[in-house]
């Protein structure tokens, strides 16, 4: 497992109470909608059945539909699981009264202990929800439906989606608990002004058909992400990504200040052959000259997460954003294989239409072999711990290079007081050498400049980016929503988000610009000799105008 | 075993202590503190413990119930268990029975506290901690007419929404609780005495606001009254 902190176990167990705490959560929702009252009994003898000691009755078809929406996946950062109570009148009108979700977010607590704790205050939400559910407005309606309306659910799993709910709905929330990987949240926005039912809010719906009366399936739901499982692998497009940036950033944090330096390791490497550079960048402006990009986080815990990459730069203590485009047959891989959602793999080549094998993808973690290790003849293979100069050579021979940045941190020492094999990073031996990781850093070296800027949130496709590449190469970019810190709430986007959005990439400093970069520190290096000179010829002079501060 | 100084004193300093205030009528009263009551013991409540070899424990299933209100807009949710809705319908029929007695104004407050016990060698009774106050102050509005009648039914409905949600809110910070006790301790944690479920060892106490706008406990009335009775 790439999460040594939580045993397997303990993962195990953990994923199972998220799964039948969803199913319990749902179970609660609908029942508290059916317009009957319920009444379950207290058993002081155990029974196995009984999840989180509270006796919930299972609907069947309930849970046919809260397993046929999870399909298999426990809910995670962008992807919640929703449960839509709407209201239809006998003439065919609906309109949304509530939307239920469960949500995942970033923010871990490692200390918890998982089998006793996160049970408990599980159960502890379950009673929660159970109480919230009866001071809803939709309550007091669900109890009085069956002649002029109904009341009915949905359940879906992954964006939120609360545009139906009209102007001014409200939240509340009914609470959270954290675990090791990830805090649950579960909450509930809905519509106040339901005296107001004129036709005009209401949308025609097709009638239902053949379902029971208080629930129904199958609302055609056309912007539903694509689902993945929670090892994603990058197969499928990979638009369902959306980390948030906050939690990005208290990702970050706490793992920075439980674990060792958390790094960035920011591999990237390059087609060998025409392929033309997409250019995902983090901040900095970081070409991406190459198509394949890993990202790996020492913090194993954040490695859990397919999506915990967050947005953002490696330098601000966001985990770098990345995607790359490969042609069609290869959709980089943002996360890799699948063991528990674990270390990326970079792909080796991007190369040949063919995939290459995750031992392969490993590899290139090694900065010096990388090379060696690709098929390609081109001269262009040459990495930059390679070169002599330890500078790199101009921007379309920059094949390799390996950012390593500490988070929070433009500070290039640090990296060689930090021996990767102490790194609790899946791979570490893969990972480059001290002696190259300076040359590669790019504030020592700084690295080619890009071709061209892109903002990571703009259109992930080629048009939007480098201009260079060809089709649709670049369907692999990352698409981020922005929950900026402290905006309100979830889903509507704030000014502050479009602020955030907008200001997240500024153009790269030209100084980090390889040219010019390259030509003033060679300038300097030039000059130093002749300033030596100079200063060595005042000496005295400085030497008096220290005895007069003494 | 009885022990504690008389209700109504100061919670401790670590105590949590929430207060919540409810406008209400006459007959609203009993459902109100019903309400607010069931709710927080709902979440303070858990399966009954069975302990096993080893210093294990499995925990029993605690069922629920919708509880409708007649006087007011408003349902909401219960442990299934008898006894502990007896035990509660008792207090808040004393608790009613004083506010509407000939010495009170109409104001009042309910307190329900959560208290563990500490045992102490004879002479010395057993030491309550409290370690979460729940206070609800009452206050009894008289109505003229039907019209604000039925005002007040929906009023009071909306009011007791917020305060579930508040009760949920405190119950949702996850702060202290007490440890999940060995099975020679669970008595000074939990009530135990109850069948079907175990609450958290908690008592109820209530203060009336007499006419003459001092506080009287309910310990002091009865101590009165005791007294006036010889």
């Amino acid at each position: 497992a790439m999460d040594t902190d939580l045993s397997s176990q303990d993962r195990k167990d953990l994923d199972k109470f998220i799964k039948f705490f969803a199913l319990k959560t749902v179970q609660v929702i609908v029942q508290a909608r059916l317009g009957e009252k319920i009444c379950t009994r207290s058993s002081s003898s155990p029974t196995g059945s009984d999840w989180f000691n509270l006796a919930i009755k299972d609907i069947p078809e309930v849970t046919h539909e809260a397993k046929k929406a999870l399909a298999g996946q426990l809910p995670a950062v962008g992807r919640s699981m929703c449960v839509e109570i709407s209201l239809k009148t006998s003439e065919g009108d609906s309109m949304e009264l509530e939307i239920w979700c469960l949500e995942m977010n970033e923010k871990c607590d490692k200390e918890i202990k998982v089998s006793y704790t996160v049970y408990n205050r599980l159960s502890l939400l379950l009673k929660s929800l159970l109480a919230i559910t009866r001071v809803t407005p939709a309550y007091r309606l669900s109890r009085k439906q069956g002649h002029e309306y109904v009341i009915l659910y949905r359940i879906y799993f992954g964006e939120v989606q609360l545009s139906g709910l009209g102007e001014g709905f409200q939240t509340v929330r009914v609470g959270t608990v954290g675990t090791p990987v990830g805090t649950i949240t579960l909450s509930c926005a809905y519509r106040i002004n339901l005296a107001f039912m004129s036709t005009r809010q209401f949308e025609r719906t097709p009638p239902i058909m053949g379902i029971i009366i208080d629930h129904f399936v199958d609302r055609p739901y056309p912007s539903s992400s694509p689902m993945h499982p929670c090892n994603y692998r990058a197969g499928e497009d990979n638009g369902a990504v959306y980390p948030s940036v906050e939690d990005s950033q208290e990702v970050c944090t706490t793992s920075f200040s439980t674990s060792p330096p958390s790094q960035c390791v920011f591999t990237v490497t390059k087609a060998h052959f025409q392929t033309p550079p997409p250019v995902v960048t983090d901040t900095l402006k970081v070409p991406v000259m190459g198509l394949a990009f890993s990202h790996q986080l020492s913090s194993s815990r954040l490695s859990y997460q397919p999506t915990a990459l967050g947005v953002g730069s490696a330098d601000m203590g966001y985990p770098v954003l990345f995607a790359g485009g490969l042609n069609a047959a290869h959709p980089h891989q943002l996360i890799g294989p699948g063991k528990e959602g674990g270390v990326p793999p970079v792909p080796s080549q991007p190369a040949h239409g063919t995939q290459a094998d995750q031992e392969r993808m490993c590899t290139p973690l090694d900065g010096v072999h990388y090379s060696a290790a690709t098929p390609s003849s081109s001269e262009d293979t040459e990495t930059v711990s390679n070169s002599s100069e330890g500078k790199c050579g101009s921007p379309h021979d920059l094949l390799e290079t390996i950012f390593i940045r500490k988070v929070g941190a433009f500070v290039n020492k640090p990296i060689n007081q930090v021996t990767m094999a102490n790194l609790d990073i899946p791979f570490a031996m893969f990972a480059p050498k001290n002696v190259e990781l300076e040359d590669n850093d790019p504030m020592v070296n700084p690295p080619a400049s890009p071709e061209t800027e892109s903002p990571l949130q703009g259109s992930l496709h080629s048009e939007g980016s480098s201009g260079s590449s060809t089709g649709n190469t670049h369907d692999d970019f990352v698409m981020v929503d922005f929950k900026p810190a402290f905006s309100k709430d979830d889903i509507l986007p704030m000014d502050l988000g479009t602020f955030y959005r907008e200001f997240q990439n500024p153009p790269q400093l030209s100084s980090l610009s390889i040219d010019i970069g390259a030509q003033s520190m060679a300038e300097d290096l030039d000059s130093l000799p002749e300033k030596l000179a100079v200063h060595e010829k005042n000496v005295k002079e400085f030497d008096a105008f220290v005895e007069t501060l003494q | 075993s009885r022990c504690c100084a008389p209700s109504g004193a100061a919670p401790a300093m670590n105590c949590r202590a929430e207060v919540l205030e409810v406008s209400v009528e006459g007959r609203q009263v009993e459902e109100a503190m019903l309400a607010v009551l069931h709710t927080v013991l709902l979440h303070r409540s858990t399966g009954k413990f069975h302990y096993k070899k080893e210093g294990t424990y499995s925990i029993g299933t605690v069922g629920t119930q919708d509880v409708d209100c007649d006087f007011i807009d408003f349902a909401y949710v219960r442990v299934s268990s008898e006894e502990l809705d007896r035990a509660l319908r008792k207090a808040v029929g004393e608790f009613k029975d004083a506010l509407r007695g000939s010495g009170s104004d109409g104001m009042g407050q309910i307190s329900l506290e959560f208290y563990q016990k500490k045992k102490s060698r004879w002479p010395f009774s057993d030491e309550c901690i409290p370690w979460e106050l729940w206070t609800i102050k009452v206050n009894v509005v008289n109505l003229a007419n039907e019209q604000e009648r039925q005002i007040c039914r929906e009023k009071v409905g909306e009011k007791l929404c917020e305060k579930i949600i508040n009760i949920v809110e405190v119950m949702n910070r996850h702060e202290y609780l007490p440890k999940m006790p060995t099975q020679s301790e669970v008595d000074n944690v939990f009530d135990t005495s109850l069948k079907d479920v175990q609450p958290y060892l908690y008592k109820i106490s209530y203060q009336i606001t007499d006419s003459l706008g001092t506080s009287v406990t309910t310990t002091m009335r009865r101590l009165i009254k005791d007294t006036l009775a010889l």
